[in-house]
């Protein structure tokens, strides 16, 4: 991790004006989108998208920022899912956006107890400890039916999807919610990484000592980090089970779950809050451009169903090794040599 | 320098990845005047051995109504895939994709072909109006079509079943009043599939006065010695082994190791195929299984099969010894469920493509008497099963076989499932479904909740 850079670079490519008026005109582009964007588009591609890179920057603010490592993303995102919805459920008087916040809150306490052992184990140690906490709570939200209000097949699904009585459950409000929280925490994520809360975690990421001897409060940060990171991992859990998913259960959030939050923080680009949406990006979009890819070539004629499929997993995996062998530090990085180029065009940079 | 060219062809990829990632809802294309009927797949991840044979039993039907029979009325069925590997998320995707249709081919049910999914798109499915259906082991409330009007549960739910088992048992004691202190044992699964019988047994216990234990099984299950020994402690004469996957021939083989007699362990519907007692070996000689999807060749309709599908090789199976497995025929009564609901909708709305409120209407018609179940060849195959608009479900009915070493036999005919016992029961939890979800309940077969 010690090959990431320390944070974004400062690119001036463009005047400061000009950069403002793209994230305007971008912004705005996002907020029209439902207009123009189908529902398959909205449901099956951008809704999981911005919510797994929203899981992304949960983990990568524990993993890129302050080299510590989870493999119970799915766990807190569990956490974050089953408690807005008994908060939903049993505090009718709970606006949506406050429920959110208090789910995630629960969940960064969950993350808090079960970033305790990062205070005394690290490495492979500390990553086969935050395995208790994937297993734990599939284990607790299966075996007490009160977590799922008693239904007849464990399952969640959103009580109510609504802010100030304007109903969100069909495709564009699903996804001007999940727009809009992710670019709240997006924002608070950015000003966190660049605080000195940030600085002391980057510090600890690159060698614990030297941070201890400088007067970092280690054990608070370390739990801190865990706390926030397991926030974020809530409300994104809360967001994938009633704005993209609508019902799920226990075993919506696996192992499986955990480990392609992980993929996203590598393929993405580990130290990085943007890469965190491109790596989501290809984990969504590959497997679905692979099936076209195959059907428009009419490969279909010559070999059985059976094979493409396979075909198709073999081709995904090669992918992402080829991607990772080229560029180890993810799509982000890839992104930034671009717009180096481009900044330097005609010119070499 | 190369870094930039390798980054700057990375995003060309992902550009075109963005590009044409989306598949065009309903564009005009080559299958107009077709119906659609999409096929969910679980060709690999961890139900693969199972997924494969009955995608084969489905695909091979729909080639044979295709190519032989001209199709339904002479509608064309189109069957694209789309595999999902048991996961939740494929399958939405999976299931936006086609809501809609495909390639100019409308859609008119839609099958979820795994339980996870279905309980995913009970909502979904009832905002956008899509029929969903999924015989065998739908969630038992969903029966209530007031209050889902577009569910199907077809064939078999588990409460049914666990009625089903326990009259099975009384037959063998020698009538229903004979259950009087019978230990009846249900090993089963800890997952929501798992625990839905404990409440219908918990029913039937208070009723017949056998002694209901209850003993889960963590998943995956491939340690169950405590559970056994739990078994043999309580002296249990029957066990209901609710499996799933692996926990049953590792359940088979632990029963032998402890003891218990393998002739008095009733499988349920998925603790039934080959592919749970083969690998147990000898030890399963004996074993019990409740089915609604008999194995078997020895149907006409899987002769006719045979004689156009198979032996021509354009079988979508590559193991054509799978072919009249349990799952194969699994498949096969599916593709007969849906082409059977095609032409009940085809007889109202005309012979031509049906879109999804036709479909859910053609699914609230769908009447399969015996004779009708005859003139297809599927006698002894698919229970006689009438779906109304207040019974989503149709039928209960489902055989006790045994396993012979070698093959699946049947052991009963049809016994059917005391659905009246649970109905109070079962009504009252949909209605509280529909308070929860704010849901008015319709109050007559063309009135829709929207």
């Amino acid at each position: 991790m010690s090959s990431t850079t320390l944070s974004a670079p400062a690119t001036a490519a463009l005047p400061r004006t000009a950069r403002r008026a793209l994230a305007v005109v971008l912004g705005l582009a996002v907020l029209l989108l439902p207009a123009f964007a189908d529902e398959y588009w909205l449901n099956s591609i951008l809704i999981p998208t911005i919510v797994m890179g929203l899981a992304g920057i949960g983990l990568n603010l524990l993993m890129g920022y302050a080299g510590l490592v989870s493999l119970g993303s799915a766990a807190f995102m569990s956490i974050g899912a089953f408690s807005a919805y008994n908060l939903l459920l049993r505090t009718p008087w709970l606006p949506l956006p406050l429920a959110l916040i208090v789910a995630g809150l629960i969940a960064a306490v969950a993350g808090l107890l079960f970033g305790l052992p990062s205070l005394r184990i690290k490495g492979f140690y500390l990553a086969a400890s935050t395995l208790g906490a994937q297993f734990f709570f599939e284990w607790l939200f299966t075996n007490f039916a009160w977590f799922s209000n008693h239904s007849l097949t464990l399952t969640i699904s959103a009580p109510r999807l609504e802010i100030f009585g304007i109903d969100l459950r069909p495709a564009p409000g699903r996804y001007l919610l999940v727009v809009a929280t992710t670019a709240l925490l997006y924002w608070l994520a950015a000003n966190i990484v660049r605080s000195r809360i940030g600085r002391d975690l980057m510090a600890l990421r690159d060698m614990d000592k030297a941070a201890a001897v400088i007067g970092i409060p280690v054990a608070s940060r370390k739990l801190l980090a865990y706390a926030i990171s397991s926030f974020y991992a809530g409300v994104a859990g809360a967001l994938f089970a009633f704005a993209y998913l609508g019902t799920s259960d226990a075993h919506s959030f696996d192992l499986d779950k955990s480990f392609e939050v992980l993929f996203i923080v590598l393929i993405g680009g580990s130290a990085s809050l943007f890469g965190n949406f491109l790596g989501a990006a290809f984990i969504v979009l590959t497997p679905i451009f692979l099936t076209r890819l195959v059907e428009l070539l009419g490969l279909s004629a010559v070999f059985d169903n059976g094979f493409l499929i396979n075909l198709e997993h073999v081709l995904f995996g090669l992918t992402i090794v080829v991607l990772l062998i080229r560029e180890p530090d993810g799509l982000a990085q890839m992104l930034r040599a671009i717009r180096a180029r481009w900044a330097a065009w005609p010119l070499r940079a | 320098m190369t870094k930039i060219r390798w980054s700057a062809a990375a995003v060309a990829a992902l550009t075109l990845v963005l590009g044409f990632g989306t598949p065009p809802a309903s564009a005009a294309g080559a299958h107009e005047g077709e119906q659609l009927y999409p096929v969910l797949t679980y060709r690999t991840g961890p139900y693969a051995p199972s997924g494969i044979p009955f995608l084969g039993g489905l695909q091979d039907y729909v080639r044979y109504v295709n190519e032989v029979q001209g199709g339904v009325n002479g509608v064309k069925i189109y069957t694209p895939e789309c595999e999902t590997a048991y996961s939740i998320e494929r399958g939405i995707e999976c299931y936006e994709r086609f809501k809609h249709g495909y390639e100019g081919a409308p859609t008119a049910i839609f099958q979820p072909h795994s339980s996870g999914l279905d309980a995913a798109l009970l909502d979904k499915a009832r905002e956008d109006h899509v029929p969903v259906f999924g015989p065998g082991g739908g969630q038992a409330h969903a029966f209530e079509g007031r209050v889902f009007p577009y569910s199907f549960p077809l064939v078999l739910d588990y409460w049914s079943e666990a009625s089903i088992v326990v009259k099975y048992i009384a037959e063998r004691a020698g009538g229903l009043d004979k259950l009087k202190g019978v230990k009846i044992a249900t090993l089963y699964h800890d997952s929501g599939y798992g625990r839905d019988t404990i409440e219908p047994l918990k029913i039937l216990s208070e009723k017949y006065g056998f002694v209901d234990i209850q003993i889960p099984v963590p998943h995956p299950g491939e340690q169950q010695q405590t559970q056994w020994q739990q078994i043999k402690q309580a002296n249990a004469d029957w066990v209901f082994l609710r499996g799933w996957g692996v926990m049953n021939p590792v359940a088979i083989k632990t029963a032998a190791r402890v003891g218990f007699p393998v002739d008095h362990i009733i499988g349920d519907i998925w603790s039934g195929s080959e592919d749970d007692t083969r690998p147990a070996g000898g030890v399963a000689k004996g074993y019990l299984a409740v089915s609604v999807f008999p194995p078997g060749t020895n149907y006409k309709i899987l002769q006719e099969i045979k004689k156009y599908v198979i032996d021509t090789g354009k079988s979508d199976l590559k193991d054509t010894s799978k072919f009249g497995s349990v799952y194969y025929n699994f498949g096969v009564i599916e593709g007969i469920l849906a082409v059977e609901a095609f032409r009940t909708g085809q007889a109202k709305f005309g012979h031509r493509p049906l879109n999804t409120e036709e479909g859910r209407w053609a699914l609230e018609h769908l009447d399969l008497a015996p004779d009708r179940i005859e003139q297809i060849g599927a006698t002894g195959l698919v229970s006689p099963i009438k779906v109304t608009w207040l019974d989503h479900v149709g039928g209960s009915s489902a055989k006790i076989q045994q396993w012979t070493g070698t093959e699946w036999k049947p052991l009963t005919d049809w016994i059917d499932g005391d659905r009246a016992l649970f109905h109070d029961v079962l009504e009252q939890k949909a209605l509280d479904y529909a308070k929860e979800k704010g849901i008015a309940p319709r109050t007559n077969e063309d009135a829709l909740i929207n």
